[in-house]
């Protein structure tokens, strides 16, 4: 009698299986690693202030001794890449938690319910889905100020409506299934059946959409800092192209540099989201 | 016994997986004769989808492949034909149909188109009067009004009409042999029957062979003349229905007759447990050299854990594999 | 054990979907399930049988409370399921219960085995910690899995095994009633017996009573007690299984048994029974009169006119057709 092997896999550790013999999934991976080395281990060994004028303007990447040459005010380009990299990577990671934590919200109770709640939902996330969502953070940003939380918040508030969709989406399929029948019968409350019965289950898309989101939001304060409109005092990568656009011509660099890093940090997040994307889709994972 | 239509001979299926080898059909041999319903039965698992599929040529490769082994319609040899000779086979000489109509159907197109194309794609007809043979398969398979039915998607259908517009699809070019999957599983047993009615009404017009695969031995009972039972991808018991259904001589046949509760004309007062199977169907990678029921097996012997059973006769055409059946 | 004398009573069983008013045009209702009435005595197997569309899933889970309840009263011993209101609900739960037939979409594939058999207990709060985890253990052994397999996921069962988890959860509140909606009719022909003898066996240890929906006859013939037909919403016949089976008096049972492929029937004579055309009517737009009119071979101008009444037409032995 064949019996199943009593090795517990849990679901994580196959996913995790699944994901390592991805080969590009891992070389976004190593990529993003890399990247997170550069820029928050690299200011321990290079330290330099990004804000201090360090050699004449406009130096050549590689010229005495500044690898990424400096920029119109002297400034050293790789200080500025590493404290910029921080900045623009904690950014991302904190607007695509905004996100999550309001499209998962507004999709779980629209998806669970159902009905006029579902309406109520639907309309307002189509509502903001609707708005052109550059001139709207512009307009957060311009009405509250350009400072690190409020630039956050206005991406975090115009990019929830994917997540919304796919977590309603998600809830509406799972909550037909019949182990939630099941727990139901075993007289679940709605917040267990939404939280730990349905969510888990619906978390994988989720997670994929939140990575994505990542990137967007990179490339988001990027377009908004190239606009002139973040924190001036703080350093970011799209800071570092907003400041040197109006010399692009002269020193292509100082905006090339910043703006392959960032090319570099949303691929690998990419890569990695397309893994996850296959690691998690259990269809697949039968392959 | 005529010559086969169609005979297997010793057909070997190999996949290869994660865990290892898998050899989903093993020495596999079955034939067919015109105006016959051959039925195999087993559980899920044991190979008789994936001996439908070798027949048709759609063992999928990467990760299948047929190790060695014949499959012959009219004495010509269908394994190693090209992509675009099997093509050629499938529809017009052997046509198929499978478990779930709906996911069959392509739901953008109507019935009449449907089974329209399959007639274009074999014989060289015009759209019209390929067009005009739909509505009388349409007919021929029992579906009311098939001028309008022609017409309509096939979410617009029954599950049973759907099913026979299926069966429409595969005999829409006369083939000689049709292959029945499951065909009944996901329908109602009222219209189950009505299905299992125009299947032989069919047959006996057009002498198509049949091969019915199902896991239902009553649905062998009902429609098979012959019947393949098999386990872990061999044929374990092979004869007509009459001797195998009556004196079955293989444990595992024995098993899956008495283990399904059967409807009774009359049935006792005392209710007694069901004979039961113990067990479960093995994985195909890890069997070992004994015979595969043996674990599951009540009435196993030392032998059937050293090496695997021939299919041998035990009374005129009835084959077994078993150590212990005749002896 | 307690003595356990609580009987299942469903009297006039309404559950319509829809009928509500949409943005252009007014939703159709779908009598699902229309006046249905039975008794299930304590100890005993309920057995409702019909095809696709007759009801009787959503009879099933308009007793669970688990599809809300258009008309009609669900009485389990004492307690008045169908009046009580949420709370009351949630607490009374233990004592009915629900087998689902997909072995593979009823258990939560994020859960371990163990976390779902008690899953019930841990949300009614049934005893202490210690005493659930005894109890899963205790669980395990009735349904003949091994305790070591407590902590694998739904995954790395086979279907059989996972059936016999379903049972372990709703056995675990120790209820008086387990709705089965076809338990076996997912499994392979040889684990169907093993789950089949197990439910019997459970059955007399605990002195369960079983609710079993099935489409499968000769399961419902060899578990069930007392049967019930059902088509289109309503009962058409109900009687206890040797009835029947030996005697059935509805042109649809009579059709429904002779649709059954048996194994020792010779295929030569299948020809001389009933056949019926067509598909069942939706339920949507119900016919007037008998609802088995249009497919029944033996229907007269009258059975499209009166609708026929469930009467006993001898002891125990009850059927809706105008012509007996």
């Amino acid at each position: 009698m064949t019996e199943p092997t009593l090795q517990v896999t849990h679901p994580l550790r196959e996913m995790a299986t699944m994901f390592f013999r991805n080969y590009t999934a891992v070389f976004g991976l190593i990529l993003l690693i890399a990247i997170l080395i550069f820029t928050f281990i690299g200011p321990l060994v290079y330290q330099i202030d990004p804000f201090e004028m360090v050699w004449a303007p406009f130096t050549q990447p590689g010229q005495d001794e500044y690898l990424f040459g400096t920029d119109y005010l002297g400034r050293d380009i790789l200080a500025a890449m590493m404290a910029g990299g921080q900045v623009s990577m904690a950014i991302g990671l904190a607007a695509a938690i905004i996100s999550v934590v309001i499209g998962v919200t507004v999709g779980a109770f629209a998806g669970y319910y159902g009905g006029w709640v579902e309406e109520v939902l639907m309309r307002f996330t189509e509502f903001f889905q609707v708005l052109p969502t550059l001139l709207f953070s512009m307009v957060i940003v311009a009405l509250f100020g350009a400072s690190l939380v409020t630039v956050t918040f206005a991406i975090g508030i115009v990019s929830w409506t994917a997540v919304a969709r796919v977590t309603r989406s998600e809830f509406l399929r799972i909550r037909e299934l019949e182990y939630v029948t099941a727990a139901r019968s075993g007289s679940a409350k709605d917040a267990y059946l939404i939280f730990r019965v349905i969510l888990p289950n619906a978390l994988p898309p989720i997670i994929v959409q939140a990575n994505l989101m990542v990137g967007s939001a990179i490339l988001f304060e990027a377009a908004l800092s190239f606009l002139g409109l973040s924190d001036p005092n703080v350093m970011s990568w799209g800071q570092v192209i907003g400041s040197n656009r109006p010399y692009i011509l002269d020193a292509g660099f100082a905006v090339a540099i910043p703006g392959f890093a960032i090319f570099l940090t949303v691929l690998a997040i990419s890569l990695i989201g397309d893994g996850l994307n296959d690691a998690l889709n259990p269809k697949l994972r039968q392959r | 016994m005529s010559a086969p239509l169609l005979s297997v001979d010793d057909l070997v299926v190999d996949f290869s997986t994660r865990a290892g080898n898998a050899r989903v059909l093993d020495h596999v041999s079955l034939e067919v004769t015109s105006g016959e319903v051959l039925g195999i039965v087993g559980e899920s698992g044991c190979g008789k989808s994936m001996t439908a599929l070798s027949i048709m040529g759609l063992v999928p490769n990467p990760p299948g492949k047929v190790t060695s082994g014949s499959i012959r319609l009219e004495g010509r040899e269908l394994v190693g034909l090209s992509e675009a000779e099997l093509c050629e086979v499938r529809g017009r000489d052997i046509g198929m149909i499978f478990q779930e109509p709906m996911s069959s159907l392509n739901p953008v197109f109507t019935v009449g188109e449907q089974i329209a194309e399959s007639v274009r794609l074999h014989e060289n007809a015009s759209p019209k009067a390929a067009m005009a043979r739909a509505v009388e398969m349409l007919r021929a398979v029992e579906i009311p009004e098939p001028e309008l039915r022609a017409k309509a998607y096939p979410h617009q259908l029954s599950g049973g009409m759907r099913q026979r517009v299926m069966i429409a699809i595969a005999l829409a070019c006369r083939p000689r042999v049709l292959i029945a999957d499951e065909p009944t599983t996901a329908l109602d047993a009222t219209v189950q029957a009505q299905i299992f009615d125009l299947l032989q009404d069919l047959q006996t017009e057009t002498g198509t062979a049949i091969i019915l695969i199902t896991h239902d031995m009553g649905a062998i009972a009902e429609l098979a003349d012959r019947v393949a039972v098999m386990y872990a991808g061999r044929v374990v018991e092979k004869g007509t229905v009459e001797t195998v259904l009556s004196n079955p001589q293989h444990p595992y046949t024995k098993g899956l007759i008495t283990c399904v509760p059967h409807l009774e004309p009359e049935p006792p007062m005392l209710r007694e447990p069901l004979p039961e199977i113990p067990g479960v169907v093995p994985a195909l990678t890890d069997l070992g050299k004994g015979c595969a029921f043996a674990p599951r097996c009540l009435e196993r012997i030392a032998q059937c854990d050293d090496s695997k059973p021939p299919l041998k006769a035990t009374t005129g055409p009835h084959l077994t594999a078993c150590w212990v059946a005749g002896q | 054990m307690e003595p356990r004398n609580s009987a299942l009573v469903v009297e006039d069983l309404k559950v319509h979907f829809g009928g509500g008013r949409g943005l252009f045009a007014t939703k159709p209702t779908v009598h699902a399930v229309d006046g249905v009435s039975f008794t299930v005595p304590a100890g005993q197997t309920f057995g409702i049988v019909g095809e696709s569309g007759s009801g009787k899933t959503t009879t099933a889970l308009a007793i669970m409370r688990l599809v809300d309840v258009t008309a009609g009263r669900v009485t389990l011993g004492d307690t008045v399921i169908s009046d009580l209101d949420k709370e009351d609900l949630r607490a009374a739960r233990r004592q009915f219960q629900i087998v689902f037939q997909d072995p593979y979409s009823s258990l939560d594939p994020r859960k371990r085995a163990a976390e779902i058999v008690r899953e019930p207990l841990d949300l009614m709060q049934i005893g202490t910690r210690a005493e659930r985890d005894a109890r899963v253990t205790e669980l395990f052994g009735q349904v003949g899995l091994r305790p070591e397999q407590r902590a694998l996921f739904p995954h790395q069962f086979s279907g059989g095994q996972r059936q016999r988890l379903g049972l372990a959860r709703a056995l675990s509140t120790k209820p008086d009633l387990i709705v089965c909606d076809e338990p076996v009719s997912a499994l392979d022909v040889a684990i169907q017996a093993q789950i089949l003898n197990l439910m019997a066996r459970l059955q007399q240890e605990l002195g369960l009573t079983y609710l079993f929906i099935s489409h499968d006859l000769g399961v419902v013939q060899h578990i069930c007690d007392e049967i019930a037909v059902m088509y289109l919403g309503q009962i058409v016949e109900q009687a206890d299984r040797v009835t029947l089976f030996t005697n059935p008096q509805h042109p649809y049972t009579k059709a429904l048994l002779a649709a059954v492929p048996m194994v020792h029937s010779n295929k030569r004579n299948r020809r001389d029974r009933i056949r019926l055309k067509g598909d069942p009517p939706s339920p949507v737009d119900l016919p007037n009169g008998c609802r088995f009119a249009s497919r029944c071979p033996l229907a007269e101008s009258r059975c499209h006119e009166q609708t026929p009444e469930l009467r006993e037409i001898s002891p125990g032995h009850r059927a809706a057709c105008l012509l007996l």
